[in-house]
Order: C-alpha cells, then structure tokens, then sequence
C-alpha cells in the first residue's frame, strides 16, 4: 500500500495543522532544554573547590542586595577575558554560583562587576560608600542607601527562607542526619552555620562578631548586606587549585 | 483581475487553488541561493564537531582539536606546553601566557631589582609609572583616592610625607602585603570628661590650633602619666610611633580628627575630644598578599614611595 502524501491535507485541516505545529516547536525546545538536566559536568568538580551555601547572616543580605536592585547595575561574573582578570580577578566559576537563587551573572554592568568584591574593601568603606557612594568615588552615579544603616534586619522568616532554599537543592540541614553530611562536606563550623533550627541564633551572633557596620545597637540591614559582599568570590582558595584541571573541565 | 490571470499563466503555480481560482505561485529559488545554503548546513556539521556544541550522555562533546582553527595551545601551571580543544578558559590561559611573556622583560627585572634600583633605573621607573598607575586606580583608588589624596575621617594621604605605618619602601611593602587594621581604645571609659578635655586642649596646643592654655598644661601631664599612658603609642613627644600605626600630634596633618573642616577653634578642640573619648576601631587596610603577584605589589611599593613623600 502506498500513502500519497500530500501537503494539502496539513493546509486543509486546521486540526491536524495545529497538533503538527506544537509537534515541531516542542521538538526544538526539548532537544535544547533536556540535556541540561542531564549534563552534570557544568558544576567543576576539581580538588580545592569546595564551595559552601551562604550563612544565614550572609543570605539575608543577599536578599536585600536582590529588594534593592543591586543587580540591575553590577553583575556577578567574571568572564574568561584578560581585561576582566586583570581588573577583577580569577574567571568565576559555575560552583560558585551553585547555591544562588537566583543566580546574579549578566553582562550589563553600570558599576563594576562584584563577583570578588570580598576583602578587597574594608568593611568601613562598604559602610560609608554604601550611604553616599559619592563620599568614597567621586565620580560615582550610585544611588545613596543610607536607610540600611538605620533599619533593623527583619529576623522573623530566616528559618522559612532556608527552607525555600533547602526545597531548590541547596543543603541546609533540617534534621541530624543532614546536618551529619554537611559535617562531613563542609566541616564543624559551616556546617553549624547552615542548621535550619539554629537559623536565628546564626544570624545574630555573626552579626554581633563581626560588627560589620561599625555599629553595636542591633544587627541592621547593613550589617547583612556586607556580610554577604564581604563573602563574595571569597569561598574559592584558587592557590590550592589546577587551573589546567580548570581547563580540563570545559 | 486579468493582469493576475496572465501572470498565473506565465509563473507555474503550486496546483493549489482556494475558493475556486485563489492561487499559490512557486518561484524557485536562484542557484546560487539554494547552493549557499547547502553549504552553510555542510558549515554547521564541521562546526559542530570541532567546537564544543551538542550535549552528549552525562557531558557534552568537547570538539576536535584542528591545528589552526579550533587548537588551543596554552602553557599549565607547571609550565608546561599543552594542548587543548577550544575553549574560552584555554584561550584565556594562551592570552595570558601571550601578555606575559612581553611583560616578562620589565617583571623579571623587577624581581631581580631591589626597591631603589627600581626607583633609580629609568627605564624601569617608567614601567612603574604606568603599570603602577593602573593597578593603583584599579585596587587601591576607591579608598586612598586616583591622586592618592585620601579622605579625611577614613583613609589615609598618600600623597604627602606624614606616614601612619612607615614610608620606607619595606614598610610600604609590608602594608601592602599584610594589610593594617587601625586601634586607639576609648578612653571615655577611663577617664572622666575634664580630663577628655584637657587631653584635647593638649592635643590641639602641639600643632598650634587655639586652645586653652591652663587645660593644656594639665593635659600634657596626662599625655605622660600612666593613667591616660597616650605616649605609650604616640611617644613621648607625641611625634607618633610608626610600630604601632599611631599618627603624629604635632604635625597639622590630620586623619581621624575631622580638624580641616570645623571652622571655629573650639569645633577643632571637640574633634579631637571625640577621637579621645569614641576611640577608634577602623583604618582597616586589607591584605593584598593574596590578590596579586609579589612583582605587582614590589609595582606598587614603588609608585606609592614615589606618589609623595617616600621615606
């Protein structure tokens, strides 16, 4: 038996034309879309990277850095370029950006790029550039926050907001025997860190510690915020690694 | 209506015809146009096999290395010259081994030169000059400012000849690698008000701003007791002490004081009488030892001696 395909029956039948329509796109879609749930090479995994999830302290600021729009003028990645390694240092990885929901990359920069903006300023230059930008870069066009240095951190969800995390993938432990593999994978002290249970006390020793404001009355939105950018591009000793292994891995 | 119908019958249609005489014309495509496209498709499958592109089991294909086009040949870690399919952190790595080498002439002498020769040389003062300028701008002007002027109240002068930690080329070099944190305590816990008071009319009296001379009489006194023990890091003639990073009183250059910018002799006094009593937990310098190489910071020890008042 022999089918005399024709095109008219696709262009005649409305139906038919339809159900071949979808057929096609899903087909571009899918073969775009499902090998990425599969390739699990895109997180390097090299000796020396061993990138942990952010404390709560750190996670809250983050969250601030994301209300306020931080984004929308600094991206967080570093690309394989020389002129952005000179300036900004070591190419960002794919494991440091793994915990991040979501993620901050993007390639329109109006300020510069923060992707390892941790320790490369002191916390008091965070602070003042942080309520008149323009007191520390002249010729700065950032707006001022100066309201992060007055507000109180709201401390009331953090548990809630691991959780959501923890839904996604990133490893906060809620019970013991989470918290047992996160010892295991990242040490005591991380690990400590990262107990949703714990997530109030967490936040509020760190902050008292490190002072990151320069003020002692209470953990503000400040004392979050650089937490978090002090931490950037911080977790990745790369003496320790390969850059050949780096290479390797693309 | 009849100009369509003798176009019809001059171009051959697809047979289709709608609602009785609607009609579909089929105009081949020129040659030369099908054939570009034929090999623009014959592109695409090269171009898939020699650049990393379709996503393959757990991984995705990496390409084929072809000498010429998609070969990258880098130089590792130990020095060692490898090959790699193409990659942007492999181009990167052959970038930055490119730039190196026609730096390695100026580096090389500069790891080989002590600070002064570095000074001294000409040509290598030059090289300081520019490359210095740029790393200078890049990591250390949004504290110390581009003509290094520093801001008062936070970050340290550069420019001028007064040195917190030491100007020498050593000094300079330590800072720079092992960073500073900054410490006065807050006296205000041991001392009462009046003699706050005193302390900064002794204080203001050593670089000439007016001040009441009884109170300074008495705040010289405690500059030397054990009680207040001031000259334990300022020294004993308060021309400070570089070991410790504490400034020198008596020399008008101001950092933690606000004194430049209050207008009335007893606003100058009250500036230094809140650095007094408040303390100071700041002047945090962070370590570079880690962010650059030991060539840029020998760089930048040299532009920052040479941006003023090198010691």
């Amino acid at each position: 038996m022999q089918i005399n395909f024709k095109h008219e029956w696709i262009e005649t039948n409305i139906g038919l034309m339809l159900v071949l329509t979808m057929l096609a796109i899903s087909v571009g879609g899918l073969v775009e879309i499902a090998p990425l749930f599969f390739i699990d090479k895109t997180v390097e995994k090299v000796e020396g990277v061993n990138v942990r999830p952010y404390t709560p302290l750190e996670q809250r600021g983050r969250d601030i850095y994301i209300r306020e729009g931080c984004y929308t003028c600094h991206s967080q990645m570093i690309r394989p370029f020389r002129d952005e390694k000179l300036r900004y240092g070591h190419y960002s990885l794919a494991a440091e950006s793994q915990y991040d929901h979501p993620f901050q990359w993007g390639s329109k920069r109006t300020g510069p790029d923060l992707a390892r903006v941790g320790g490369k300023y002191s916390n008091e230059w965070h602070v003042q550039h942080l309520i008149a930008p323009r007191s520390m870069v002249p010729e700065s066009v950032m707006p001022n926050y100066p309201w992060l240095q007055t507000t109180l951190l709201d401390q009331s969800d953090i548990a809630s907001r691991m959780k959501a995390l923890r839904a996604v993938g990133v490893p906060y432990s809620l019970t013991e025997a989470e918290r047992e593999a996160n010892i295991k994978r990242f040490g005591e002290s991380v690990a400590a860190q990262l107990h949703i249970p714990d997530a109030n006390r967490n936040l509020v020793a760190p902050a008292n510690l490190g002072n990151y404001d320069g003020n002692k009355a209470g953990v503000s939105e400040m004392d979050a915020v650089v937490a978090y950018l002090q931490v950037l591009g911080t977790m990745v000793d790369f003496s320790k690694v390969n850059e050949d292994e780096l290479i390797r891995s693309r | 209506m009849s100009e369509q119908h003798l176009q019809s019958q001059t171009v051959q249609t697809t047979g289709h015809a709608w609602d009785g005489d609607l009609q579909e014309f089929n105009n081949p495509l020129p040659t030369w146009w099908v054939y570009t496209f034929y090999i623009t498709i014959v592109f695409a499958v090269l171009y898939w096999f020699i650049y990393p592109s379709w996503p393959f089991g757990k991984g995705f294909l990496s390409g084929i290395p072809v000498p010429g086009i998609s070969r990258i040949v880098y130089q590792n870690d130990k020095g060692e010259t490898v090959e790699s399919h193409w990659n942007t952190r492999a181009l990167l790595q052959a970038d930055l081994n490119q730039a190196a080498e026609m730096q390695k002439p100026y580096f090389s002498k500069v790891a080989q030169s002590s600070f002064s020769e570095i000074a001294r040389n000409p040509e290598l003062s030059g090289f300081v000059q520019s490359a210095g300028k740029v790393l200078f701008n890049d990591n250390c002007a949004a504290c110390h400012q581009q003509g290094g002027q520093g801001v008062v109240g936070f970050f340290p002068n550069l420019v001028d000849d007064d040195w917190l930690y030491g100007g020498t080329f050593d000094r300079i070099h330590e800072t720079l690698i092992n960073g500073r944190r900054g410490y006065m305590p807050a006296f205000a816990e041991v001392l009462n008000a009046r003699e706050i008071d005193s302390l900064a009319n002794y204080v203001a009296s050593l670089s000439g701003i007016a001040h009441d001379a009884n109170k300074a009489a008495s705040g010289k006194v405690l500059f030397a007791s054990e009680s207040a023990a001031c000259y334990y890091c300022h020294g004993e003639n308060a021309q400070g002490r570089k070991e410790t990073g504490a400034p020198n009183l008596t020399d008008r250059i101001w950092l933690w004081a606000n004194v430049p910018a209050a207008e009335k002799a007893e606003d100058k006094v009250s500036a230094i009488r809140n650095v007094i009593a408040g303390g100071l937990n700041k002047g945090v310098m962070p370590a570079w030892g880690e962010r650059m190489t030991p060539e840029e910071i020998k760089v930048l020890t040299v532009y920052v001696h040479q941006l003023g008042g090198g010691e």
